[in-house]
């Protein structure tokens, strides 16, 4: 029979992160390798057993190429996926299905220092050569100057400021609390110490009403996940994270940081149905959640998510991030314990890490009782997100 | 005050014009024409921009193309104080205009500088030839 | 390394049970359509995209809204979220895409089914859209090395300087090297494009509808890339074609019989390389089929003896012909004897091949045609309709990381 849904099926079992870097030194291959090798170890498993792998489309080398550089006979299972950690859902499939036994996720991109032909610019250097379906919506844009994710968020956010009031001096306090965490997280290197809301007001305005201290910055990285059963993790290194739920969304006259064609642009209607149905297929709500990683790659994403997921209502993200008391550690739903994307640069796999790590109780900015964790990624197109909960 | 270019830096052109994504021609050769044309579903009516080979409400692919009046209202815009390409001088505006008849387009304005701009201000359309190849639809103050 | 294979000795322990295979038996491929297959299709691939999956809900019973899932190649130059635009459907739950060019000709399947199975996905719309003949065609050097990325395939630099750019060079390698090993004659190997050709004259949707060839006109057409003569290789099509995938319970409901998966299989064995496997202790074999043919069989419980018709991914015809011997149809090395003459691989024969004319003869939609004419069969609806289908295997090309799939009624 086929199943109702992955409730439980999956758990996570292994994790390894290599030391992010702006300047790495080496290929994205080797990062590959590397991580999935780390992520073994975690899991205490030989690697020889790895018979799945998924991948985003435009992060490091072809499953075909890390097996290879790994040693493993066959794979059994492989994909990759778009946006976000959507490639998240086909390792979920895939162990769920009975297609692999370990299925390993992995992000590895030199975004800064990589080639400039890297994969990371794949479809980039495709656009460039006017060659690919996907950027026929910038004919509408590029000419006008209207050029970049920070201007396209842009345009959004100004719009989210006339129609509910949000200032800068509210979402200001999504960096500064993200600064704060990051301060205490070794792998994140964009701040040794925290910033103030100062600080983040005389940040330079790039792209009116977006601030640097908006975006995140791009880094060097490679990050690996592995997921099998509960049944396998039972006899493994660590305690598995189960994942309780897994689910991705997308909505009508969705693009990517550019829907100006809804009724209403200030709103995230996928995260809105990836957020219900992660509800549904855990049977529980907002409210059972202990801490949100939430994908701040934008900071206007971040009242926009907490009011998509349902931990606010419309309108209320602002007030509910303003002062940075309830979205601390020790906060009503603290959200990024671990530095955002502001703190440790854009990649996406590291709210999934954080969430293990918080609720095998090893975060080095624990909140206690983190048994139940919300991880969504992909603000301002197609979304995908995770509940994760303790064995 | 318009968009201000560099020289000797290629604008941005539509790239897909009628080679890759046909259902993009009717509006750019309308623009060279100095019109904005709108693609509309024959079967349902649906005004769809950016055009595509299918009406997303009644999964019709026969359309026809009507003119739209060319006025509208500042729907939301941004500044860019950095240029993200090196065709165009910095500072200068973005603009993302609503068109009276529904669809939102995204241009720039000729006569408002980027600090005197108010969303739902009211708009109209007129063209500029900003290169040799190249005719953009752009706005101004309307009235 | 690759001690299975060579071998030839399946290892099973390592495996998720039976059992545990949610997509065995409870998956089914209920809709297909496609477009006119021609050599200028006039227009883009957004638009051929969306008439063939309408062609496929349809076909299905279905309505568009209700598809929630949408899988397809890596190469496809789609992007999701303008498909969708386009086609309207509201709230779409999955989406994949598959690396390794033709060989995930199944495996887009194999993600779809798991979607299904696993919940995740109500029907999952696979789909593949290509101005290959009038745009960019795979077969040109100088196009495949601008759309591959550097990173994607470091091999490639050791490669392209010497002017070895393109696949049906990298795959004449390891064709000659199974020639040289096995004694595979020109005459033989012109068997296989030959009964596909008589197969496309059945097949009016077929590229080479009313145009017959005989073994002569194989024997004096041009060689392109030596081993490999002008007919040996596939034809080059503007034309999209999907299918739609769905629980078998759901399947109940809907207009056609299903085509219910009894068995997918994706395999990547070490050292893969797109065409280009030359590192492997023997190179005349197709590794990655012998997976996908091992795995078929444990899953669906058979063997090839069972298997009534097959549709294999044939970018050229020796890899068609290799297949037969790594699927276990014939022996190892009696490829090309067992082609000769045709009849084996005819409508009554041993196991009647490419049924619409393959991609040598109908069309080259990157195996979406294959899998469309391996659902006719179950259907019982092809153009060269084989008796009595129970079991109808597709596979996915062949030196590449690749896929399959067993359906059955």
């Amino acid at each position: 029979m086929a199943i109702e849904s992955i409730k439980d099926k999956t758990a996570i079992v292994g994790i390894g992160v290599i030391d992010f870097s702006t300047n790495i030194g080496r290929s994205e291959w080797y990062s590959a390798c590397q991580c999935i090798k780390l992520a073994a170890d975690d899991a205490g498993l030989n690697i020889y057993d790895i018979d799945g792998m998924v991948k985003n489309i435009d992060d490091g080398p072809d499953p075909s190429y890390v097996q290879k550089g790994l040693g493993i006979d066959n794979l059994t299972y492989h994909s990759e996926s778009h946006w976000g950690t959507s490639a998240m859902m086909n390792a979920v499939q895939g162990v769920a299905s009975g297609s692999c036994n370990y299925c390993v996720y992995y992000q590895a991109a030199h975004r800064v220092s990589g080639p400039e032909k890297s994969i990371s610019d794949y479809r980039v250097a495709r656009e460039v050569k006017d060659d690919s379906l996907d950027m026929i919506r910038y004919d509408f844009f590029s000419p006008f100057g209207l050029i970049g994710q920070p201007g396209y968020v842009a345009m959004m956010y100004r719009r989210y400021m006339h129609e509910t009031g949000i200032t800068p001096e509210q979402l200001g306090w999504i960096p500064v609390v993200d600064s704060e965490n990051a301060a205490k997280n070794p792998n994140a290197i964009f701040f040794d110490k925290p910033i103030t809301i100062d600080d983040y007001m005389k940040s330079k305005v790039i792209a009116d009403p977006i601030r640097e201290l908006d975006c995140a910055p791009k880094v060097d990285g490679a990050i690996a996940i592995i997921v099998t059963t509960p049944e396998k993790a039972k006899s493994m290194k660590q305690k598995p994270v189960i994942i309780s739920s897994n689910a991705a969304g997308m909505a009508p006259e969705g693009q990517f940081h550019t829907s100006y064609t809804r009724d209403v642009i200030t709103e995230l209607p996928e995260m809105k149905n990836m957020g219900d149905e992660l509800f549904r297929i855990a049977g529980i709500g907002p409210k059972d959640i202990k801490l949100a990683m939430l994908d701040d790659t934008f900071t206007p994403y971040v009242p926009l998510q907490l009011e998509a997921l349902g931990f606010c209502g419309k309108g209320e993200g602002a007030a509910f991030i303003e002062g940075g008391e309830r979205i601390r550690v020790g906060g009503e739903l603290p959200i990024n314990p671990d530095g955002g994307l502001i703190g440790q640069g854009r990649f996406d796999t590291t709210r999934i890490v954080e969430a293990v790590r918080q609720i095998r109780g090893t975060s080095t900015n624990q909140v206690a009782g983190a048994d139940t964790i919300l991880v969504a990624s992909g603000a301002g197109g197609p979304a995908d997100g995770l509940i994760l909960r303790k064995a | 005050m318009t968009v201000e270019y560099n020289p000797d830096q290629k604008i941005p052109h539509p790239a897909m014009w009628g080679v890759l994504y046909k259902s993009s021609t009717p509006f750019w050769e309308g623009v060279k024409n100095k019109k904005i044309m709108l693609q509309k579903c024959k079967s349902c009516g649906n005004l769809l921009n950016p055009p595509r080979p299918m009406c997303p409400k009644c999964q019709s692919q026969e359309n026809e193309w009507i003119t739209a009046k060319g006025t509208g209202k500042i729907y939301s815009w941004v500044t860019f104080n950095e240029a993200p390409h090196p065709a165009f001088k910095a500072p200068y505006a973005a603009v993302l205009v609503e068109l009276d008849e529904g669809p939102r387009i995204v241009s720039n304005m000729v006569d408002v500088k980027p600090e005197d701009l108010e969303i739902g201000m009211a708009v109209e359309v007129t063209f500029e030839d900003v290169a040799e190849d190249l005719t953009l639809p752009k706005f101004r103050k309307a009235g | 390394m690759l001690q299975e294979y060579m071998d030839r000795k399946y290892r099973t322990d390592n495996k998720p049970s039976v059992e545990a295979n949610l997509i065995k038996n409870n998956v089914a491929i209920v809709g297909i359509g496609q477009t006119q297959y021609t050599k200028n299709s006039g227009r883009d691939e957004l638009d051929l995209a969306c008439e063939a999956i309408q062609n496929a809900v349809d076909d299905a019973g279905l309505k568009m809204s209700d598809i929630d899932g949408f899988d397809t190649f890596i190469l496809d130059r789609l992007s999701l979220p303008m498909l969708i635009n386009s086609l309207g459907t509201p709230n779409v739950r999955f989406s994949c895409e598959v690396s390794g060019g033709g060989g995930a000709g199944c495996a887009v399947a194999v993600h779809a089914a798991a979607a299904v199975a696993t919940g995740q996905a109500d029907y999952v719309c696979c789909y593949r859209s290509l101005n290959e003949a009038s745009g960019h065609r795979y077969g040109r050097g100088d196009d495949f090395i601008e759309y591959m990325p550097v990173a994607l395939t470091p091999n490639y630099g050791y490669i392209w300087p010497l002017g070895f750019v393109t696949p049906l060079g990298w795959a004449g390698v390891w064709g000659r090297r199974w020639m040289h090993e096995f004694n595979i004659t020109r005459e033989q190997l012109g068997w296989w494009p030959v009964v596909l050709r008589e197969y496309a004259q059945n097949n009016p949707e077929a590229t080479y509808f009313g145009r017959p060839m005989t073994h002569e006109d194989y024997m004096e057409s041009p060689m392109i890339v030596d081993p490999l003569k002008l007919h040996d290789c596939c034809v080059n099509t503007d034309g999209a074609a999907a299918y739609i995938i769905t629980t078998v319970e759901r399947a109940k409901d809907l207009k056609q019989t299903p085509a219910i998966i009894a068995a997918s299989a994706q395999c990547c064995p070490i050292e893969q390389e797109i065409q280009t496997i030359y590192q492997r202790p023997s190179i005349s074999g197709l590794v990655e089929t012998w997976y996908v043919g091992q795995e078929l069989y444990r899953v669906a419980e058979c063997g090839p003896d069972d298997i009534d018709v097959a549709q294999l991914y044939d970018p050229y015809s020796i890899g068609g012909i290799i297949q037969l011997e790594e699927l276990g149809f014939c022996e190892r090395g009696e490829g090309g004897k067992f082609v000769e003459g045709g009849d084996n691989i005819r409508i009554d024969g041993k196991i009647p091949c490419n049924t619409a004319g393959g991609l040598l003869s109908e069309a080259y939609l990157h195996g979406w045609n294959l899998v469309i004419e391996g659902v006719r069969q179950i259907r019982g609806t092809s153009y060269n309709q084989v008796k009595d289908v129970e079991l109808s295997m597709v596979t996915g090309g062949p030196g590449v990381a690749s896929s399959g799939i067993i359906l059955r009624r």
